[in-house]
């Protein structure tokens, strides 16, 4: 039987989590295997004869197509002789060029650049990824997938995601037929929430490049890379398969990476005793061989394998750290959600959220977390306004911006009608108005019960048989009306000509510029310089729509204005031995009317009356106009308490029971958790305050303390209300009778 | 300004040319003068293997889709021969394609000693 400490603490969710002894033989240790070989390379006459310990007789398919195009020779020397931790130093350093480390990571082989990484500490690591990213301005990526390949949902929730800042969006689809379908109605709805949206849908590596060719979709990730012969072959493909689908890609103007990551070779039994972090490095050497502008890693499917041994988060940053060495675009993982608990992905996101990436997150699931199709990311629909918190508590840019709900409502209207019209025209299908509306409203697919399953399927075969491409697709939606949208759908077409987002870390911002690594390249050299954001997107990510000013307080006050406290005149001391004086600050009932526990403070007065009542007592209401300070304003309603008890009462709620003899700090009861005082223990503080008044010594009521953030969530009200308690206060004026008006609904 | 592998401007994939029913397939595929282009820029940005993949690239935009789909098909695992593999290099080198046909032979040695063949 555990005792109830271990109980409560093994009923927490981080205990879902698995959690690895490491062992080397299974490929789960993060860093440095026994048997991750030691650095090494030999070149003679130009050619590569030895790598990593294997001679090249023995080089496996990676090794080869590593050796044959992957090392810039004219480095070698120098890169493989420098020493382990000097080379982390250089990486770190912000006055050593990124030009240089990258330069010599070039002649590195995949053993020797994984080993001096296994040095960087995770604060190092943040720097050096702020460091030697390849893009300045970071940027993300979302998820748009729903269950029921539902284009109409599809539409509207890419839509969203555009509105909401995501610069790339990844879909996939349940039904692989559906594929089409799917590109289609993601790239209308990107169109119609922005300009320049890249759009990929992740299936099978030959249908995806398929979908490519016939410009369905804008980009392209899904192409693996493996770090074991085995398991690539088992993935069915081989370096020069790779090499040749890089190529065929860029042969339509088709941006594209590859995806790799650490634990994927464990999870499939075939590490061959390797390291994850060794193994992933050989994949990152490959990526850069075959030409791949970039690479998507950071564990990705196997996040959650790396999540399970010592070190093994680091190593997943470390990743992404060595593709930016390796001079590519880096999309940093933080897709498959790798713990059930939030403070665990939280803390796996945040040092390279905070260091900022090409793309943060390859996949930050914008719909809701059962509606993924990769399954739930790291990131959810549910996790937009944290994400958004989260940027303007630290000064970040991750990528998002605010949107509005009426902006969003209409994007999300538009979008879906556009798939609609466009079906129509296409005589890809048709959807009934019941459809619509609830795609449009729709937080989930759960809440489009009209969505038909065949719908898209037969829609995708439609599109593939008589093969439409986007061309037809824009005609469609000029012909409909949409002309702004397929204005867009023909600039990124256009973008295939120029040719220019093939560079590594292409984005397009809304007006259409490229943003890579030849045009914003990353210049951080120390503090002062690097990518920093406008005054204008500084703005929005500080504007979050839940911010909320005095100014708005005051109006939101105003609205539940009552007149029913009226004043009577000035007060003077009493003399009845039974009367209790209930003393309001200066605001109360003339610039407040609500507490923070919703409680208007009239009804809060009505409670306290009452409960003085109830023993007897008689209540007398006095407005103490000198100060804000709840003690000093209880102690000025006591001295004219004919009892010389009184009960204090800010306008906020927080309320006290006090005695004229007392210190202004010392107190009888104090309710100090204002938004959680409710009407009974109002009346209660009423009826203490009476027995006080008695001579008597009543039981204290309890202070109702609960395990939510009361002070997060009301303390900037807090600030404001007492802002405008101060507002109200006037020192040079007497205390003053008020009383309540009889009749009140 | 850029051209399409058409010849026409990319600057002319407006609108207006699309309601005139002027764009074909062709006005979407990019030039292979324009990824010679983009090669020299990724060398100038330390990149040679992007540069390399960008002229294999140029040189494939002369394939139809079917057959750069069938060429990769037939570089996935025991999918080819050694002849099969050596003739469709020879079969692009005859039509150009110098820089592939390497890879496929290059493919093709490996692919014998690594038992990748069919």
């Amino acid at each position: 039987m555990t005792i109830g400490r271990f109980r409560f603490m093994d009923a927490q969710r981080v205990n879902l989590d698995g959690f690895a002894v490491e062992d080397a033989e299974l490929g789960l240790v993060a860093f440095a295997s026994p048997h991750d070989p030691a650095p090494s390379l030999v070149v003679v006459d130009g050619r590569v004869v030895e790598m990593d310990g294997r001679s090249e007789t023995d080089f496996d398919v990676i090794d080869e197509f590593v050796a044959r195009h992957g090392l810039d020779l004219s480095v070698a020397d120098e890169a493989m002789a420098i020493d382990d931790i000097a080379y982390a130093r250089l990486v770190v350093d912000p006055n050593v060029p990124r030009s240089e480390v990258v330069g010599l990571a070039s002649g590195m082989t995949p053993a020797k650049l994984a080993r001096a990484l296994t040095h960087l500490r995770p604060a190092e690591l943040v720097l050096a990824m702020t460091k030697v990213r390849a893009r300045r301005t970071p940027s993300n990526q979302a998820h748009v997938t729903n269950r029921s390949d539902d284009p109409l949902l599809l539409a509207a929730d890419a839509a969203t995601a555009a509105a909401f800042g995501f610069r790339e969006i990844e879909t996939t689809v349940p039904v692989l037929g559906d594929a089409p379908s799917n590109a289609i109605a993601v790239s209308i709805g990107a169109a119609v929430g922005s300009p320049g949206v890249l759009v990929q849908c992740s299936v099978e590596e030959a249908l995806e490049l398929e979908m490519g060719m016939r410009g369905l979709v804008s980009y392209a990730e899904t192409v693996s890379l493996y770090g074991t012969e085995q398991i690539f072959v088992d993935g069915d493909d081989t370096p020069w398969s790779k090499a040749f689908l890089t190529s065929a890609y860029a042969s339509r103007g088709i941006k594209m990476r590859v995806t790799s990551g650490g634990g994927a070779e464990a999870l499939m039994g075939g590490a061959e005793g390797c390291s994850m972090f060794y193994l992933e490095a050989r994949c990152v050497s490959l990526a850069r061989a075959i030409g791949s502008q970039g690479v998507q890693n950071g564990g990705i499917d196997s996040a959650s394998v790396a999540g399970a041994v010592p070190g093994g988060v680091r190593s997943l940053m470390a990743e992404n750290l060595m593709v930016m060495l390796r001079n590519l675009e880096a999309c940093t993982g933080n897709d498959a959600l790798m713990s059930e608990s939030d403070v665990r992905r939280t803390s796996r996101t945040h040092p390279i959220f905070i260091a900022g990436s090409d793309f943060v997150c390859s996949g930050f699931g914008s719909i809701q977390r059962y509606d993924n199709m990769f399954g739930p990311s790291q990131w959810n629909s549910e996790d937009v306004d944290d994400w958004l918190a989260m940027q303007r508590d630290w000064g970040v840019d991750g990528g998002l911006r605010t949107a509005q709900e009426q902006d969003v409502a209409r994007l999300r209207r538009r979008a879906a009608e556009a798939v609609r019209d466009v079906y129509a025209y296409l005589g890809l299908g048709d959807f009934d108005e019941s459809w619509l509306e609830q795609a449009v409203d729709a937080a989930g697919s759960k809440d489009v019960p009209a969505a038909d399953l065949m719908t898209p399927l037969s829609a995708a075969r439609i599109i593939r048989d008589t093969g439409i491409s986007m061309l037809d697709v824009a005609t469609a939606l000029d012909a409909c009306g949409y002309d702004v949208e397929a204005e867009r759908l023909l600039l990124m077409l256009r973008a295939r000509i120029d040719g220019d987002y093939l560079q590594t870390a292409a984005i397009f911002t809304e007006e259409m510029q490229v943003l890579s690594l030849v045009t914003d390249p990353n210049d951080y050299a120390g503090p002062g310089t690097g990518y920093s954001p406008t005054v204008e997107r500084q703005r929005e990510i500080d504007a979050i729509r839940q911010q909320r000013s005095v100014a708005d307080l005051r109006a939101e006050q105003a609205d539940l204005r009552d007149d029913s406290l009226r004043l009577v005149g000035p007060a003077a001391s009493g003399n009845d031995p039974r009367e209790v004086t209930i003393g309001v600050s200066a605001a109360v009932g003339r610039a407040l009317w609500v507490s923070l526990s919703g409680l208007t403070v009239v009804d809060i007065l009505d409670e306290l009356l009452a409960g003085l009542e109830e023993e007897g007592a008689v209540g007398r209401i006095v407005r103490v106009n000198d100060s804000v300070d709840l003690g000093a304003i209880g102690l000025t309603a006591a001295r004219l308490s004919g009892s010389g008890i009184a009960i204090g009462l800010q306008a906020k709620g927080t309320a006290l029971i006090t005695r004229r003899d007392l210190s202004p700090l010392a107190n009888l009861e104090l309710y100090s958790v204002a938004p959680t005082v409710t009407r009974e223990l109002y009346r209660q503080l009423g009826v203490n305050a009476a027995r006080h008044a008695k001579g008597a010594t009543p039981e204290p009521t309890r202070n109702p303390y609960s395990e939510q953030a009361i002070e997060a969530r009301y303390h900037t009200k807090v600030v404001s209300l007492v802002a405008i308690e101060r507002s109200c206060v006037d020192p040079s004026l007497a205390p003053e009778d008020l009383a309540l008006a009889e009749a009140r609904s | 300004m850029t051209r399409a592998r058409s010849g026409n401007d990319s600057a002319d994939l407006t609108l207006d040319a699309l309601r005139r029913g002027g764009l074909v397939a062709d006005d979407v595929r990019i030039h292979p003068d324009t990824l010679e282009h983009q090669a020299t820029v990724a060398e100038a940005h330390s990149n040679p293997q992007l540069a390399a993949n960008l002229r294999r690239a140029a040189e494939l935009t002369s394939l139809p889709d079917e057959e750069v789909l069938a060429i990769y098909e037939a570089l996935r695992p025991r999918r080819s021969t050694r002849g099969e593999l050596d003739a469709l290099a020879e079969s692009l080198e005859s039509r150009g394609l110098t820089i592939n046909a390497a890879l496929l032979r290059e493919a093709a040695a490996v692919y014998s000693r690594r038992g990748m063949l069919r």
